[in-house]
């Protein structure tokens, strides 16, 4: 479980993180999304005490990170895949940071394994792609048998086998009961991994909402209709209250602000002719994107981070 | 494919300790190269060059003047290569925490041990074990080699005469002071090239400079200065204007202690 209450986080005249309160509950993956310059990373950062919150506090298991005794076992995390000396072994990197929470040998041999880097154990960090460097960084992090793990773009270059091994790692580290937070730009690969979905844009929190609700609460969703009658259909709809557009053909309208079933009662009453009736559900993507389109253009004026 | 463990395993862990923190350190030392390559230059440069002093600073003893005779020190002549070869001590001390910062590997080290004090007392500790080590081993090949060289062209020194064992012990203990105080610095400033330069500026520039001002300046500096106060100690012969062996040493290691709890501060306090 981790816990934020009125989380700031400002650079001079920038709020990196302005106000964020959530909390990150344990046996789901949550997916942490936010343009690029949102503030995920800084918020990481607080969690795992490497950045001082300006004003509000973060707590993992009620306790703040620093204060944690045993931090491997508790959280495990990966910020940045080539943040390690090119020069050290990779079995060595591994052992440095296994030692310094008195873990095993043995257990460093068992993460290589479960990432499936035992054949490039002994060659050193900088000789390893971004791939295998993104593998030894979430080795890195299951090295405590953490009961959290915060994992910042972990998919960032792997090749499509890397990503599916990936998104069934999450999946089975919530299985189990852990608390998995995975942050990503990407909304395809979100909505096939998150149960629950915290956005944020600007540094401030856009929805805290599980995955489908993001979806279903999204002003994106509409209905398709082909009818002989479109045109009659269009103004019946109209003075329902829905609105319509214009489709790809001239039969074809698309519909928003009612459902389908809605539509295809008010069809029936007036005995109007159907011959597609499709409600079209929003992807996790344009919900993302309608949501954060602020945030992305404040992006875009030039603002440092 | 996930390691069998779960969560409910947590229970059996133990808190850190800082032999762990110890322990990950003295293996981050000995997984990189630049260490291995570190400590060769220092014990060839600090051997090489004190046999190299040596030889020729005896063959012309003749020629020295009676003052010069007078202060003649076979002792410190002959550890005299260690004072350069503490650049490659000073280089290695820095980078072994600001190649931390440089890529991004602090972030990792501070995730994995968050009380930060830890990391830099493990780091500096470690670090100075094994200088004073490499250093002591140079210190006593270089006076023995150096003493060899000397012997037949000038009064050498023996490791029982006054003092002698004293300053042969002694250059391998400002080594370490030495190596203490760059691994501050490069805690301080972060920035390897930064430090390097700081801690070029504190062994050779500031003195160096020093000797090209008038005595009034010069005198106080060559007493006080943390470095030329601290090799003191390395010396059998007083000189005029320079602190007494210990007390020497002393003002060099309150130097580093200030210096050492400046940067154990900021790296407590700064975001990392």
């Amino acid at each position: 479980m981790i816990e934020a209450r009125g989380l700031v986080k400002r650079y001079g005249s920038t709020m990196a993180v302005n106000d964020l309160s959530f909390s990150i509950r344990p046996g789901l993956v949550t997916g942490f999304l936010g343009p690029n310059g949102a503030g995920k990373t800084t918020t990481m950062r607080m969690i795992l005490g490497l950045d001082a919150p300006t004003q509000g506090s973060v707590t993992v298991d009620g306790r703040s990170y620093r204060d944690l005794p045993a931090p491997m076992h508790e959280v495990g995390a990966l910020l940045d895949a080539k943040a390690l000396h090119g020069g050290r072994r990779a079995f060595d990197h591994l052992l440095c940071l296994a030692q310094s929470n008195g873990i095993p040998r043995r257990r460093v041999e068992e993460v290589l394994r479960t990432v499936g880097l035992e054949d490039v154990a002994r060659r050193r960090a900088k000789g390893l792609s971004l791939g295998m460097s993104q593998r030894l960084g979430i080795a890195s992090a299951l090295l405590g048998d953490p009961a959290v793990l915060i994992f910042d773009e972990p998919v960032n270059g792997l090749d499509p086998d890397g990503i599916h091994w990936v998104r069934t790692l999450m999946r089975a580290l919530a299985a189990e009961g852990r608390t998995v937070l995975v942050s990503s730009h990407l909304m395809s690969e979100m909505a096939l991994t998150a149960d629950h979905l915290l956005v944020i844009g600007k540094g401030k929190l856009i929805a805290d909402t599980s995955a489908d609700e993001f979806v279903r609460s999204s002003s994106q969703q509409s209905v398709h209709v082909r009818s002989p009658q479109a045109s009659e259909l269009a103004a019946r709809l109209r003075a329902a209250g829905a609105a319509v557009q214009a489709g790809t053909g001239p039969d074809v309208i698309e519909i928003t602000g009612m459902d389908s079933a809605e539509v295809g009662k008010l069809a029936a009453a007036h005995g109007i002719v159907l011959f597609e009736l499709i409600p079209v559900k929003a992807s996790l993507e344009e919900a993302f994107m309608e949501l954060t389109r602020d945030s992305v253009e404040y992006q875009a004026a030039g603002v440092p981070r | 494919m996930i390691a069998p463990a779960g969560p409910d395993h947590r229970a059996d862990f133990r808190a850190a300790t800082f032999g762990d923190v110890l322990r990950s350190e003295w293996t981050k030392l000995r997984s990189v190269r630049s260490t291995f390559w570190a400590l060769t230059v220092t014990v060839v440069l600090g051997i090489g060059l004190g046999a190299a002093i040596s030889a020729a600073t005896a063959h012309s003893y003749a020629k020295l003047s009676v003052s010069g005779k007078l202060s003649w020190d076979p002792t410190g002549v002959s550890t005299s290569g260690l004072a350069i070869a503490s650049l490659a001590i000073a280089v290695l001390g820095v980078l072994c925490i600001s190649s931390e910062y440089s890529s991004g590997m602090i972030s990792t080290s501070l995730i994995a041990v968050p009380k930060r004090g830890r990391v830099l007392a493990a780091k500096s500790l470690v670090f100075a074990v094994v200088t004073f080590v490499v250093g002591e081993v140079t210190s006593f090949a270089a006076f023995f080699v150096g003493q060899a060289l000397i012997s037949g062209h000038a009064p050498h020194a023996a490791l029982g005469d006054p003092g002698v064992a004293r300053a042969v012990v002694g250059a391998g203990l400002v080594l370490t002071a030495l190596a203490v105080l760059s691994v501050a610095a490069g805690t301080l400033l972060r920035h390897p090239a930064a430090a390097i330069a700081a801690m070029i500026a504190v062994l050779f520039v500031l003195p160096g400079i020093a000797q090209a001002l008038p005595d009034s300046w010069r005198n106080p500096v060559t007493e006080f200065w943390p470095t030329q106060a601290g090799s003191q100690l390395t010396n059998v012969y007083h000189s005029a204007h320079t602190l007494q062996p210990w007390p020497g040493f002393g003002v060099m290691c309150l130097f580093v202690a200030i210096v050492y709890a400046i940067a154990w501060t900021l790296l407590d306090r700064r975001d990392a």
